[in-house]
């Protein structure tokens, strides 16, 4: 079944209404959306470390069980990390949610298929390895209860998205990532934060 | 061994460097240091399906805080390689203790070419390598490496010899 959703359109719902959720964002496409909905300083985007998201996400919530933290990443970046998946669902962070934004294709390199565009099916993954929940979305009318699961809903959680797999304007973070770090921690941790 | 307690010195080192997560891929070199840090209610223990998750985990606790180590047989060194391209980019701190595998009297050959590789694959990635070999240095290398990873957002290593360790067959290991 074909998706009808539209990639900046999920993820700038998601962040619309992030508060002061920490985020971060998965390589590519996913890290553009981030900066296409509006940059922050509390958002921690990826340019490299491939298959990593779901895991700085995890050490970021054990860090921080006061906050909710946000993982939006690709599904291409989830499937590197699978074992993550495993490694989330044994800690149990109940302050730890994940958004796939899942088109079916690795974006960056040639709009290749990946293991989603043959059925695999990430949710189903997410719940063997015991998250408290996990969906899949297709469409518009069922944002809304996502984006609820999401930032405010137990952990931990993934909800997979299925969208459209279309090419769109790069929007792109800073890229020093001593910067993207500093900016984080003063920003979360203030002012006198080093490092 | 002339200092058979050496895992509790370098649990000891790494809660007086402020240590609050530890990730960890079991190894029989570390299973009484694991063991240790399982006791403590204080510790929060990540145990990771391979070994690069960890890179991951101690650069988010970093993000929100908190400070991470991360145990690992030399074998899973090389599962980190391209992780820690994000270590070095964001000047993470990092501190990982190795336990040696490959080296001389290892049983298993097919763990000798990732253990003769361990050092260059993390020098490679701008980690910084610590080899300690007697018992007696190992918690002041752990406590010295903590430092250095702190103060100066840098990527630390400590290999721990396999001499330190004991060669031990897997029938040995299961008899334990």
């Amino acid at each position: 079944m074909s998706s009808t959703l539209h990639r900046r359109d999920v993820v700038g719902a998601l962040l619309a209404q992030r508060g002061d959720t920490l985020v971060v964002a998965g390589l590519g496409s996913t890290a553009w959306d981030c900066t296409a909905a509006g940059d922050s300083p509390l958002t921690f985007p990826l340019w490299g470390a491939m298959g990593t998201a779901a895991m700085v996400g995890l050490g970021l919530a054990i860090a921080q069980p006061a906050r909710r933290v946000l993982v939006i990443t690709g599904d291409g970046e989830m499937l590197m990390g699978l074992g993550s998946l495993a490694t989330i669902g044994v800690q149990a962070p109940r302050n730890l949610a994940i958004a796939v934004i899942d088109n079916e294709r690795y974006g960056e390199t040639g709009m290749q298929a990946t293991h989603t565009a043959h059925g695999v099916d990430l949710a189903a993954v997410a719940i063997g390895c015991r998250f408290a929940s996990a969906c899949i979305v297709r469409e518009a009318k069922e944002l809304d209860a996502a984006r609820a699961s999401l930032l405010s809903g137990e952990g931990p959680t993934l909800v997979q998205f299925k969208v459209i797999a279309e090419k769109l304007a790069l929007v792109l973070p800073p890229h020093d990532g001593v910067a993207l770090k500093e900016r984080f921690r003063r920003a979360l941790l203030g002012a006198t934060a080093a490092g | 061994m002339a200092n058979p307690d050496w895992p509790r010195e370098i649990y000891d080192a790494l809660k007086r460097a402020g240590v609050g997560v530890v990730g960890y891929v079991p190894d029989g070199g570390h299973k009484r240091l694991i063991e240790l840090c399982l006791a403590d209610s204080e510790l929060r223990c990540v145990v990771l399906s391979t070994e690069e998750e960890g890179i991951g985990l101690a650069a988010g606790a970093w993000l929100g805080g908190m400070r991470c180590a991360l145990l690992m047989q030399s074998s899973g060194v090389g599962n980190c390689i391209n992780v820690l391209g994000m270590t070095h980019e964001c000047r993470f701190p990092l501190l990982v203790l190795v336990t040696m595998r490959g080296e001389p009297g290892e049983f298993n050959p097919w763990q000798v070419p990732m253990g003769q590789a361990t050092r260059a694959v993390l020098e490679s990635m701008s980690v910084a390598v610590h080899r300690v070999t007697g018992a007696t240095e190992i918690a002041a290398g752990v406590a010295a490496a903590a430092a250095r990873a702190h103060s100066e957002n840098s990527a630390q290593a400590v290999l721990i010899a396999q001499q330190v360790i004991g060669i031990k067959s897997f029938q040995e290991q299961a008899a334990q």
